[in-house]
C-alpha cells in the first residue's frame, strides 16, 4: 500500500530535531504545555486560580514588609506597583530557570523510549512558564490603573523589549541547564540558590540609584551590564513611571543597553541551542 | 527491492559509573577502584532489512537486541558505525512511557498519539478504533491512575498499535493483558504486517516469533550470531538457553560487563 508514493529517504533516525523541528510539530506542544497545567492543577478545587494566589500573595508580604514596615514606600511614589512591575519580570525568568532545567531529566521515560526533539520538553517548560506569568501581569495592569497610569505606546513596546529578553535570555540559558542537567543532578539545586540572588541582582526591591550612590564606579557598571537590570527598568519605565509625579531617573542609555540585552539575549539562545543538539545525542544513555 | 533499515557496522560501549557524587569518587579513587566499567553492548553490527520485511531478534538478556533496538529508533546514538531508516518509526517499546497517570484515558490517546508522531486530524479519525481495541469506554474519562494495570497497558498497547510508521519496531509488549487480548494484539500485528509495513520484533516467545517473522536474526554478545531462517535461530536461542541453565558460559555470553578495558 506504501508502493505507490515515493519512497522517503534513508536518514538516520534522529535526523529529525532541533528548535525548528519543534515548532513543526505544534500539536504535540499544545498538547504537552496542557499536559502539564493540567496535571499540577488536577484534583485542587482552585485549579489555574492557584497561579494568581501566588503572586498576589508575595505582592502582599513584600508590599507590607518592605513597602511598610522597612519604610521603602516612603521613598519610593506607588511602591507596590514599581516593586511588582519588576517582581513579575524576575519571577518568570527564575520560574523558566527553574522548570526549564528539570524538563529533560523529568521526562526521563519519555526520552529513554522514544525520540522526539528533545528541545520540545524545555521550549514546552518555558511556554507554561508564560501561561503562569500572565496571571502576574494582569494584577500588575490592575493594580497601576488606580495609582494613576495610562498605557504610552512608546513604554509599552520598551515592556515588549523587556519580555522578549527576559524569554530568549532564559530559553538560552534553560536549555544548557537542562542538558547540564542530565549530566550532573546538581544543577537543579544550584539553580535554586542562584534565584534569590537573581532577585536582588536586579532593581526590583529597591531603586538603582541605590546602587548608583553606594556602589564603586566599577561595581555599577558591572550591575548595569546585566540584561535583567534593563529588562526590569523597561517593565518600570511602561507600568510604574507614567503614574507617578516625582523624577526618576532610570539608568543612562536605556534605549542603547536594550538593543545589547536582546543581541546577549539572541546569542545564549544560539549557543544554548547548539549546545542542546550536542548534548542530546547522549541524552538517552544517561537517563 | 529497497531497503529499509540499513545498520552498518555499529558500535557502542557502556560505561557504567559506580560513583557520581564527590564522596564516593574520592573514596573510589583513594582505595584505587574502578570508577566506571566499560562493556560494548553492540559491537560492530551489520544488518539490513528490506521494506516489508518482519524479522525477529533473538538473544539471550543482554545479548544487545534491546540496544539494536534503541539505535534503529534513534533514541540512542552509535558510538561508531551508521543507522539509516526510511520513513517514520514508531515502536511498541515500553508503550506505558507516554502515559501520564493524571491525565484521563481521552486525554492520554491525543497526548499518545501526538507523542508517537500522528497529527490531531489522524487522532480523531483513529479515537473510536482505538477505544474499541483497548476495551476501556467505561473508564475512557477517568485519570488513568486509578486504572487497572491491564487497562493501562492496553490502552497504551491499542495507542501504539494504530500508528501507522513505516517501520515498526517491537519489544517485548506482546507479553501484554490477558490471553483474548494477547491474540488481539498478535492479529492487529499479522493485519500490519499484512499492510506491508517493515517490522522488527524483539520477544522471548520464539514460538509466536517463528510464526510472525521469516527472517531470524540472533544475537550473542553484542554480536549477529546467525542471520537467516527463523526456525535455525529459534534452535540457537534455545540452545544458548540450555546451555545458561545449565551454568556454562554460553558461546560469547556478554552484556555482562565484561570488567574495565583500555
Amino acid at each position: 500500500m506504501t508502493q505507490a508514493a515515493p519512497l522517503p529517504p534513508l536518514l538516520e533516525p534522529d535526523a529529525s530535531g532541533g528548535l525548528r523541528e519543534v515548532f513543526r510539530r505544534r500539536y504535540l506542544l499544545r498538547l504537552l504545555v496542557r499536559r502539564e497545567l493540567r496535571a499540577r492543577y488536577k484534583s485542587s478545587m482552585l485549579g489555574l486560580g492557584w497561579s494568581y494566589v501566588r503572586p498576589a500573595v508575595y505582592f502582599c508580604v513584600y508590599f507590607f514588609i518592605v513597602g511598610y514596615v522597612l519604610g521603602a514606600g516612603r521613598k519610593l511614589e506607588d511602591f507596590a506597583v514599581y516593586l511588582f512591575s519588576g517582581m513579575v519580570l524576575v519571577n518568570l525568568f527564575n520560574e523558566i530557570l527553574h522548570s526549564a532545567t528539570r524538563s529533560v531529566t523529568g521526562h526521563a521515560a519519555l526520552v529513554r523510549k522514544i525520540f522526539l526533539p528533545r528541545e520540545m520538553f524545555p521550549v514546552a517548560s518555558v511556554l507554561v512558564s508564560l501561561v503562569h506569568f500572565v496571571p502576574g501581569l494582569v494584577i500588575l495592569m490592575v493594580a497601576a490603573v488606580p495609582a494613576g497610569w495610562r498605557p504610552d505606546p512608546a513604554a509599552l513596546a520598551g515592556a515588549v523589549a523587556g519580555f522578549a529578553i527576559v524569554v530568549l535570555l532564559g530559553l538560552g540559558a534553560g536549555l544548557l541547564l537542562a542538558a547540564g542537567n542530565v549530566f550532573l543532578r546538581d544543577l537543579e539545586q544550584a539553580v535554586d540558590v542562584t534565584s534569590a540572588v537573581i532577585m536582588w541582582s536586579a532593581p526590583v526591591i529597591y531603586p538603582w540609584t541605590f546602587m548608583r550612590d553606594g556602589a564603586p564606579g566599577w561595581v555599577l557598571d558591572l550591575y548595569l551590564i546585566n540584561p535583567l537590570v534593563t529588562a526590569v527598568s523597561l517593565f518600570q519605565r511602561a507600568f510604574w513611571q507614567p503614574g507617578v509625579e516625582d523624577a526618576y531617573t532610570f539608568p543612562p542609555d536605556l534605549a542603547l543597553r536594550t538593543v545589547g540585552s536582546l543581541a546577549f539575549a539572541v546569542m545564549v539562545l544560539a549557543i544554548g541551542q547548539q549546545v542542546f543538539a550536542a548534548a542530546q545525542r547522549r541524552f538517552g544513555q544517561e537517563l | 527491492m529497497t531497503e529499509a533499515i540499513i545498520v552498518d557496522s555499529v558500535t557502542k560501549e557502556f560505561r557504567l559509573r559506580h560513583a557520581r557524587s564527590l564522596k564516593d569518587l574520592a573514596v573510589r579513587t583513594l582505595r584505587r577502584q574502578s570508577l566506571a566499567e566499560r562493556f560494548n553492548a553492540l559491537d560492530n553490527v551489520s544488518l539490513t532489512v528490506q521494506q516489508g520485511e518482519a524479522i525477529a531478534l533473538m538473544g539471550l538478556n543482554g545479548s544487545g537486541k534491546s540496544t539494536l533496538l534503541k539505535m534503529i529508533s534513534g533514541v540512542m546514538r552509535p558510538d561508531s558505525g551508521s543507522v539509516r531508516v526510511r520513513g517514520r518509526i514508531a515502536g511498541l517499546i515500553d508503550v506505558g512511557a507516554g502515559l501520564h497517570p493524571e491525565l484521563t484515558g481521552r486525554e492520554n490517546i491525543f497526548l499518545n498519539g501526538a507523542i508517537l508522531g500522528m497529527g490531531e486530524a489522524e487522532i480523531r479519525r483513529k479515537f473510536d478504533a482505538i477505544v474499541d481495541f483497548s476495551g476501556v469506554e467505561r473508564f475512557l474519562d477517568g485519570q488513568v491512575k486509578f486504572y487497572s494495570s491491564g487497562m493501562f497497558m492496553r490502552l497504551a498497547f491499542s495507542i501504539a498499535a494504530h500508528t501507522e510508521p513505516d517501520v515498526f519496531l517491537i519489544d517485548e509488549v506482546l507479553a501484554v493483558g490477558d490471553p483474548p487480548f494477547r491474540r488481539k494484539c498478535q492479529d492487529r500485528i499479522r493485519e500490519l504486517r499484512r499492510e506491508g509495513r517493515t517490522m522488527v520484533i524483539v520477544a522471548h516467545d520464539i514460538k509466536m516469533l517463528t510464526e510472525l517473522c521469516d527472517r531470524g536474526v540472533m544475537m550473542r554478545g553484542g554480536q549477529v550470531a546467525f542471520d537467516g531462517d527463523v526456525k535455525v535461530a529459534g534452535d540457537m536461542w534455545r540452545e544458548d538457553r540450555r546451555a545458561r541453565r545449565r551454568g556454562e558460559p554460553a558461546a560469547g555470553r556478554a552484556g555482562e560487563p565484561v570488567g574495565p578495558r583500555g
